[in-house]
């Protein structure tokens, strides 16, 4: 029998303790969910029409087609992220002086603002100085200005966090600057990174709901269009919610597979919280970076 | 030294201390992980349904010119109604969530509405056919009150037909055709709610409108002691003010008119307008900045036609006309001279 | 820079609504956060499924459906919170998901001799945790929970979409009115970097001052 560490298995009075505890929490839970079906049906929220939209494939399908989009724009965001990313950290541990300021300055830059500025930025503004976006294309550009200058954080962490061995023996065999970055140490920050850039890629699917406030159609754009077509501006949201529930959940337990398969080969890891504010990214590099100093 | 078993501190997501409870990776007695099969799941559908059925861009059948055996006019060979002929489909920007007016159909993928008409009327003009055909021929793109001069200066649309209010800043930047309908900005009160008569009413209530746009800042600039709430889109506004949450929505009368209809105990149009809305159709300049005199006078040729055969009233009876509405006189287009600052000259209906 | 100056009051206000949203809900999102991780971590099942439910689902749906699903389904069933108070709920709701994890990873990264050495000497479990693992945790959690804090201040932008003031929302009401945008923007991109950058120091600042040096 495995016994608990935190405390002792729980004697008479613990269990009793425990089961009350039980009972209550599944009681309080077991009424708020009553109250709150009594509620929704005397506002009307549990009408069939209300739902009928989603027994027509054509409908499911505009959600769908939605859901592409949202994939799409991550997927390409992504990765340029992370190429832009790759680049960021280079220019930060180069030699030369100009070239660190300005990726710091990059980087500080637009990992201060918050992605729904830069996005109606790159939608409504930019025109003005002749840069004529697709909303696709605009929402692409500020998720991948935002997530390049985190991503650039997560790769100089992991840079940092090799042994300073690899970089003296590629030194040692001639290498260059460039060539040492790219052909021994990025791949494996890379590698190491794995499971904070899943994590992040989580924190970009989400963020790609804010195409909506440029009417790009992505998911949650089309929930708003359909919610007002059908008039369920509840059950259209919710179900764009439970979609992005499946993905974002599961691409979460994939960082965290992956976490746990780095933990057995690195020790113990950093903190890593899928779909986190984006800042617990770096958070995660830079607590990888400190480890391997010890 | 004995082992304990017990769950580790600093292993894999604990849980809580845990007896013989389940496996702490997740996975079920068996090995197979627990709901393993819903993301492959959704992906698939998702991806039926980008391959079977319509994507969000291209409605059905797009782009094909001309039927055999279909009338069609002829155009000056440079003139933009031959270049829109050439490339068989002409690309509308209008706005997919205003009921009545430009609304996206989920189900069809297709824009329904009173500026999708007249696009329509449009459509069948330079490619022949009949009006109700002429959905092929039109390609959608949603546009939202900040990009319709940008789409249509960088020719991502070649017209706009949004809802789309003639003024004098705009005709700097682009050209109209029409007016083609004159809306009025109106109040949408509850049923019961007498309190509120006209804008100035207004002053100290809470309003809704969607978020920058025209009546928005409106209502900022006439009434500044209102309470302004922007959301979105307006069937939010109407939710909340059914849920008393805001006393009044604010916008163009054709959409409130919308709303009440379906809603007449528990909502009214206060029917005091102020400012008036003409909805002209939006074309871009030439190359150079010149006026598209050919494009103007062909548009606004079409217009009073449809006004005298009466497939502008066809086409008002079968949108906005649908909550009730009986078809006002349309509006004398105006065909400004070029360059000129002009107040439009319309008869309201 | 007129721009700015002429509507200052609106950018005021913008900021002010900003600044007192990021820091009531960091305030209820801590709380929450640490509440939810003792859920996550107690020997009580239906306490625990209710704090993974919670955790799992709030924290895989994007802010913007938060909002929205929340303030207009409040009518529904039977609540009515001003735009303000339900932005402070959703974005405490939301952050306190990532509070929640980042305090039970570091309750987690505490080495197991500590648990086991208080149990030895015969601490109870709340007596454990209160004494000997939390202060400890808590050490290694203020990093992510200092991100975790300037992550809201961004997302406050997204209370814009139920209307609620703030300087995301004044930029776009200022850029609306008068269509100046280089000053608007930059000013706001000022603003916001005024408060995340010193936040960002100040979170510094307490990691190294509550550091453990071995």
């Amino acid at each position: 029998m495995t016994a608990p560490v935190l405390a002792d298995a729980l004697g008479p009075r613990g269990r009793r303790t425990a089961r009350i505890v039980s009972v209550v929490t599944a009681a309080a839970v077991a009424a708020a969910v009553t109250l709150a079906f009594h509620r929704l049906r005397d506002n009307g929220q549990l009408d069939a029409d209300l739902y009928r939209p989603f027994t027509q494939w054509a409908a499911i399908r505009f959600y769908l087609v939605g859901l592409l989009n949202t994939l799409k724009v991550a997927a390409v965001a992504m990765v340029l992220a992370m190429a832009i990313g790759v680049l960021l950290a280079l220019l930060r541990l180069t030699r030369s002086l100009v070239l660190r300021v300005v990726a710091t300055i990059y980087v500080e830059f637009f990992r201060g603002l918050p992605l729904y500025l830069l996005i109606i930025f790159s939608a409504f503004a930019l025109p003005n100085y002749g840069i004529d976006l697709s909303l696709m294309t605009a929402l692409i550009l500020g998720l991948t200005v935002y997530n390049s200058s985190i991503l650039g954080e997560v790769f100089r962490a992991g840079i940092l966090s090799l042994d300073r061995g690899q970089t003296e023996a590629s030194y040692a065999l001639g290498l260059g600057y460039w060539q040492t970055m790219l052909l021994v140490l990025v791949p494996q920050a890379a590698r190491r990174m794995l499971p904070t850039i899943v994590s992040q890629l989580v924190t970009l699917l989400k963020d790609t709901s804010l195409g909506v406030v440029i009417a790009y159609e992505e998911l949650l754009r089309r929930s708003q269009i359909a919610a007002e077509f059908f008039g369920n501006t509840l059950q259209s949201v919710a179900f764009a919610a439970v979609l992005y529930i499946i993905v974002n959940y599961s691409l979460g337990r994939l960082a965290q597979r992956l976490e746990v398969r780095q933990r057995r080969r690195l020790g113990a890891g950093a903190i890593n919280v899928a779909g986190a504010g984006e800042d617990l990214a770096i958070v995660a590099a830079q607590g990888e970076a400190g480890r391997a100093d010890r | 030294m004995p082992r304990c078993d017990g769950p580790r501190l600093d292993g894999p997501s604990l849980d809580g201390p845990r007896l013989d409870g389940p496996r702490l990776d997740g996975r079920r007695r068996d090995g197979r992980r627990r709901g393993w099969a819903f993301l492959p799941l959704l992906l698939a559908l998702t991806m039926v349904a980008a391959a079977c059925g319509d994507s969000d861009d291209d409605p059905d059948t797009a782009g094909q010119s001309g039927g055999s055996g279909e009338l069609r006019p002829t155009f000056a060979a440079d003139s933009t109604m031959a270049k829109l002929q050439a490339k068989g489909k002409i690309v509308l920007g209008t706005k997919f969530d205003q009921p009545g007016l430009g609304q996206k159909n989920p189900l069809t993928n297709a824009v329904e509405g009173f500026d999708v008409e007249i696009a329509k009327i449009v459509a069948a003009a330079i490619f022949g056919g009949s009006v109700s055909a002429a959905n092929s021929k039109i390609e959608f793109k949603e546009t939202t009150s900040p990009n319709r001069e940008v789409f249509l200066e960088n020719g991502t649309v070649d017209i706009v037909v949004a809802t789309y209010t003639i003024n004098d800043a705009r005709k700097q930047r682009i050209d109209f055709a029409g007016p083609y309908y004159v809306a009025a900005q109106d109040i949408l009160v509850r049923a019961d709610d007498n309190s509120i008569r006209s804008a100035n009413d207004l002053a100290g209530k809470r309003v809704c409108s969607v978020r920058n746009s025209t009546p928005a800042q409106r209502i900022r600039t006439m009434v500044p002691s209102a309470e302004l709430v922007e959301f979105d889109t307006y069937s939010l506004c109407k939710d909340e003010l059914l849920a008393n949450r805001t006393d009044a929505v604010t916008t163009d009368d054709a959409i409130l008119i919308g709303f009440a209809s379906e809603n007449p105990r528990a909502l009214k149009v206060v029917g005091n307008r102020f400012s008036t809305e003409p909805y002209g159709i939006g074309f871009a300049k030439l190359p150079g900045g010149q006026p598209d005199e050919s494009f103007r006078t062909f548009l606004n040729d079409v217009l009073e036609k449809s006004y005298q055969d009466g497939s502008w009233k066809i086409a008002f009876d079968s949108t906005l006309g649908k909550s009730g509405v009986t078809a006002p006189q349309p509006p004398a287009v105006d065909r400004y001279a070029a360059g000129a600052a002009v107040t439009t000259t319309t008869s309201a209906p | 820079m007129d721009v700015v100056l002429d509507n200052l009051d609106e950018f005021l206000g913008g900021m002010q609504g900003t600044v007192v949203l990021t820091l009531v809900s960091f305030a209820c999102a801590f709380v929450l956060g640490v509440v939810v991780a003792g859920f996550r971590v107690s020997p009580v099942s239906p306490l625990r499924f209710v704090g993974a439910a919670y955790v799992n689902v709030v924290r895989n749906i994007p802010l913007p459906a938060i909002f929205i699903l929340f303030y207009f389904g409040l009518p529904n069933v039977g609540i009515g919170y001003s735009r303000f108070t339900a932005s402070i709920i959703i974005l405490a709701g939301y952050t306190g998901t990532f509070v929640a994890e980042a305090v039970r990873a570091g309750v987690n990264s505490v080495a197991r001799g500590q648990a086991e050495a208080a149990r030895s000497l015969g601490m109870t479990f709340p007596q454990t945790m209160r004494t000997v693992i939390v202060p400890q945790a808590l050490r290694t959690v203020v990093q992510p929970i200092g991100s975790v804090f300037i992550a809201l201040i961004k997302n406050s932008a997204v209370a814009t979409v139920i209307s609620v003031p703030n300087l995301t929302k004044s930029v776009e009401r200022v850029v609306t009115d008068t269509a100046e945008f280089t000053p608007v923007y930059l000013g706001a991109a000022i603003a916001y970097l005024l408060l995340t950058l010193p936040s960002e120091q100040a979170v510094g600042w307490i990691e190294r001052k509550v550091a453990i040096r071995r």
